[in-house]
């Protein structure tokens, strides 16, 4: 059953591409233009195709792709963090590993449960984890483009060689993943870095701008990452809610199938009902995971990188004040007074570059995240109104030759009305002729 | 004649009455009702008018000149009462029409039907309701009207003697009780109390009796010790609404609502209690040791059906067991997740506000708190539903399920009955070939005693046959009805729960609608 998703052919579709969830605000202008045409999936890795529009000199051709994999994605990542020019750059986070381990778990334990079920059971629950599966390879395409776009817009970082020639060599970067050492490296670093932020964290900074940000950044990414993690619970059980109503959608219909009175046709039709309620709430589910998680999750990564510019200005703070403290100390003894000079004048150079770019990186962060909450947030309201008033209608639409004709007999004509008031209010007036030729027929 | 009080099935609510008085105990109800049941059917020429019309000459031309546009109806009305209203829809088959077969009982009817419509009565449904309710009363008040309601649980006493007091209401025009409004107070061991006597008296001869509610040693204990946390207020609340459907379905069982205990238990003011309810009282061990008892017995008895209609209905019955049982558990599922749902709704909700409170572009932290609060909301919507769910949905599954489960056992009741009479005719046979003996041994005395064992059993055996077609015939009719009222409460229930559904979905709307300005308005 794999197979058939393995070596899928081009998963995005034009119109699917327009839907990305591209949350953040790109402000990409015609000198660089990079997106992410195609995507293949593959047993375990998937490959991109990164597609680059540029006026730019530098390049060879006007316009060319070229495949790249999640780890040669990484490589460029690291290779901006540990650059020191970009210290005083918010570098963007690297796109997530894609995961599909989770997925690739229940279609292996649907295929091996194919025996207990009805047919219909089956290839209605292969069709969801498809459409899981899909999403998900759709929101780490999504991922890895946004990363690249944020790159791109950048000033100072799109004019990175290494970026260069990841857009444009159309060989195999042998970019390999790090290796055991290298990641028992990477985490003695991140260790060292983390007891150090602790005690740069404790230097009062001299500019208020720069305390303000540092404050209002560790409690803003505790909060994000609180949120985030309770956002995503909460379509999680949104998403299982939309799975009951699967198998209820199913029982309805055996029952429907097996009863032998009139109740069967009402049954099938419950059962169809439920059936389309199901895909709407999936819908709703997944489009609240798109927009609200992870945007949210996204914001945890930003902050995360501010937060990084952030200790890295503060390092350089305290290595500008240690070297003033080494002058003094030189100047005292009267002994490699030069040595400590220099060595002063680039930690103060350094740091003041970096507190000037942290500056404007951090002022771009906000107006940036406040863009991008704003068209999400809007987004996620337009979608769930328009989800909200489908499933409303739909089920109206179910219900009302049913229920006038019930309440008819109990109340006048009063219920029925109202109905139709509310289906006249959606404007669907076809409906309404409907139900009202369904009233004087028979039902 | 449920049908009256509540909105029709859309198929089959009428022909209920009608079977029920098949037995033709009293012709006379039964025409009535036949005659009163059939209004709706669409074509009203196909009941016997020919045999009535002679005798209902003078109504008639009243009748005519009344309601012009009613004219077809009543023309049909003297005939055979068919009053069809023209807003209704056609919805019922025609079947009641083979049995009408009335003579004389139009002649009593017709006076009623002029009475009636000298009034001329607008609303046309409770004309009809009327002239329905004077000749039922007329016919041993046979009707169904009453209505109950369990509310106000109150806990009474304290420790673990304590035990939670409901009241029981009863709203009834008919005749048989005293008065049309009361109330009375009950506990749980009162209502197992009537379902046995039910039971004792019904269950063998075939009726189907609806179970009563499960007794829950835990649940019952939590509230005896008083802890008054949301867990035990939602134990007590599912077991009122579950006392409260149990009553009125027993009450739509014609014949149970004719029964003296039944009626006892709704109005006396003091019930003696029942004690061989309790799970570890005596009664109690002999019901275990007899239910032991039974599913061996079932096991071993093999009996011939001669009818294959039996024989599907308990297939059927099987089938539906096993369906509702799966829906159930999905069912279930939902609620857990939609409770889980609304949880964590609830966590993120305050989550945003937190966010908000520390985002420090004002209008971004102004829509976030509203996001918060938009989330609450929806949170409440969630957890009504969830409400609803399991309150309409799941416990209708579960009650059925239950009252297959009594089906099932009416069957077995008709099982054994087959066996007493299968037994009775061996015995006679073993008698006979006894007696055969003592005819070539030539003892009188014993030829005698021979031949009166051979009447008493003789008459055992027609006994049994008797029994046996008796309990046939019940059940027959019993599933006939049982499924009627399933068809009407899964359709009543269903419909009601998508209700539920479609004003969730207006109130998320509004919800939304109210946000979207907030969000659009972050600059």
């Amino acid at each position: 059953m794999m197979e058939g998703l393995d070596d899928g052919p081009d998963f995005l579709s034009e119109e699917d591409r327009g839907l990305k969830a591209i949350n953040v605000d790109l402000q990409s202008d015609a000198a660089l233009q990079v997106d992410i045409s195609d995507a293949l999936s593959e047993r375990d890795k998937v490959k991109f195709t990164v597609h680059t529009k540029s006026s730019l000199p530098n390049f060879k051709q006007n316009e060319f792709s070229v495949v790249r994999q999640h780890e040669e994605f990484i490589w460029l990542h690291d290779s901006f963090v540990e650059n020191e020019d970009y210290a005083g750059y918010i570098i963007p986070p690297a796109p997530p590993r894609p995961d599909f381990d989770a997925s690739r778990e229940k279609l292996q334990k649907l295929g091996e449960g194919e025996g207990s079920m009805t047919k219909e059971e089956f290839t209605k629950m292969k069709q969801e984890l498809e459409a899981e599966y899909l999403a998900i390879f759709k929101k780490t395409v999504a991922m890895h483009e946004v990363f690249l776009c944020r790159v791109a817009a950048h000033p100072i970082l799109r004019r990175d060689l290494n970026f260069h020639v990841f857009l444009e060599y159309n060989q195999d970067l042998s970019v390999r993943g790090k290796n055991k050492k290298e990641k028992l490296e990477d985490f003695f670093k991140n260790m060292v870095k983390s007891a150090d932020g602790v005690i740069v964290s404790g230097v009062k900074d001299v500019d208020d701008f720069f305390e303000h940000e540092r404050t209002f950044l560790l409690e803003y990414h505790n909060r994000v990452k609180d949120a985030s993690a309770k956002s995503d619970r909460m379509t999680r059980s949104h998403k299982s809610a939309a799975d009951d109503y699967n198998r209820i959608g199913s029982s309805l219909y055996a029952l429907g199938t097996q009863d032998s009175t009139d109740i069967c046709k009402f049954f099938l039709k419950v059962s169809e009902l439920f059936d389309k309620t199901r895909k709407i709430e999936a819908r709703v589910s997944a489009d609240e995971d798109l927009k609200l998680s992870d945007l949210l999750k996204y914001y945890l990564r930003e902050s995360q990188a501010a937060k990084d510019l952030l200790y890295r200005r503060s390092r350089s703070l305290v290595d500008y004040e240690n070297a003033n403290k080494a002058l003094d100390k030189a100047r005292a003894k009267n002994k490699d007074v030069l040595q400590a000079e220099t060595s002063q004048q680039l930690c103060c150079q350094k740091f003041e570059k970096i507190s000037e770019s942290a500056k404007q990186e951090l002022i771009d962060f906000k107006t940036r995240r406040v863009a991008a909450f704003r068209k999400n947030l809007v987004e996620l309201a337009e979608l769930e109104l328009k989800h909200a008033k489908v499933e409303y209608v739909s089920r109206a639409r179910w219900l009302t030759p049913v229920i006038p004709a019930l309440w008819e007999a109990k109340a006048g004509r009063s219920r029925g009305q109202e109905i139709e008031t509310i289906l006249a209010t959606t404007g669907n007036l076809q409906l309404l002729q409907n139900c009202l030729a369904v009233l004087n027929g028979d039902t | 004649m449920a049908a009256e009080r509540e909105p029709p099935p859309l198929g089959d609510g009428k022909p209920t009455d009608f079977e029920d008085l098949e037995d033709g105990e009293d012709l006379f109800t039964s025409t009535v009702s036949t005659l009163e049941s059939s209004p709706s059917s669409p074509e009203p020429a196909s009941l016997p008018a020919e045999d009535i019309s002679a005798n209902s000459n003078g109504p008639k031309p009243t009748e005519v000149v009344l309601d012009d546009d009613r004219e077809d109806l009543f023309a049909e009305a003297t005939e055979e009462v068919s009053l069809d209203s023209p807003e209704r829809e056609p919805i019922l088959s025609s079947e009641p029409s083979p049995a009408v077969t009335p003579v004389t009982p139009t002649t009593l009817i017709a006076p009623r039907i002029e009475s009636k419509s000298m009034s001329a009565p607008v609303i046309f449904d409770r004309s009809r309701e009327e002239v329905q309710e004077n000749i039922e009363e007329e016919a041993n008040g046979d009707i169904f009207d009453i209505e109950i309601g369990v509310s106000d649980p109150e806990k009474v006493g304290d420790g673990m003697n304590a035990y939670m007091a409901y009241r029981v209401t009863t709203k009834t025009s008919l005749s048989m009780f005293s008065k049309s409004e009361f109330s009375v107070k009950r506990r749980f061991s009162d209502f197992l109390g009537l379902h046995s006597k039910l039971a004792s008296k019904y269950l063998h001869v075939g009726y189907i009796v609806p179970p009563a509610p499960e007794k829950s040693i835990v649940g019952m204990t939590k509230v005896k010790v008083g802890k008054e946390d949301s867990s035990s207020t939602e134990f007590v609340e599912k077991r009122r609404a579950a006392l409260e459907r149990y009553l009125q379905r027993t009450v739509k069982h014609p014949t149970l609502l004719q029964d003296p205990d039944l009626r006892q238990f709704l109005e006396s003011s003091e019930l003696p209690r029942a004690v061989n309810t309790q799970a570890l009282s005596g009664a109690g061990i002999l019901r275990m040791v007899n239910k032991a008892a039974d599913a061996v017995n079932k096991m071993t008895i093999k009996m011939n059906e001669s009818d294959a209609w039996f024989e599907e209905k308990q297939q059927q019955f099987e089938n539906l067991d096993q369906q509702l049982r799966k829906l159930h558990v999905s069912v279930e599922a939902l609620v857990c997740h939609r409770k889980e749902l609304s949880a964590n709704t609830a966590a993120f909700a305050k989550s945003a506000a937190m966010l908000g409170n520390s985002e420090d572009h004002t209008a971004l932290s102004r829509a976030l708190s509203q996001l918060a609060e938009v989330e609450e909301k929806i949170d409440q919507l969630h957890q009504e539903q969830a409400f609803a769910d399991f309150y309409m949905f799941s416990e209708l599954l579960s009650d059925y399920i239950r009252l297959i489960a009594a089906v099932k056992g009416v069957f077995d009741h008709r099982m054994k009955c087959w066996q007493k009479w299968e037994d009775a005719q061996i015995t006679l046979l073993k008698k006979r070939e006894a007696e055969a003996k003592m005819m070539v041994a030539n003892k009188p005395d014993k030829i005698q005693q021979a031949k009166n064992e051979i009447r008493e059993w003789e008459a055992k055996v027609q006994q049994g046959e008797r029994d046996f077609e008796q309990i046939s015939k019940t059940i027959r009719k019993e599933v006939g009805r049982f499924e009627k009222e399933r068809v009407k409460d899964f359709k009543t229930v269903i419909i009601k729960y998508l209700e539920s559904l479609v004003q969730t979905q207006q109130q998320l709307i509004k919800y939304w609608e109210a946000f979207l300005p907030e969000a659009k308005a972050i600059a």
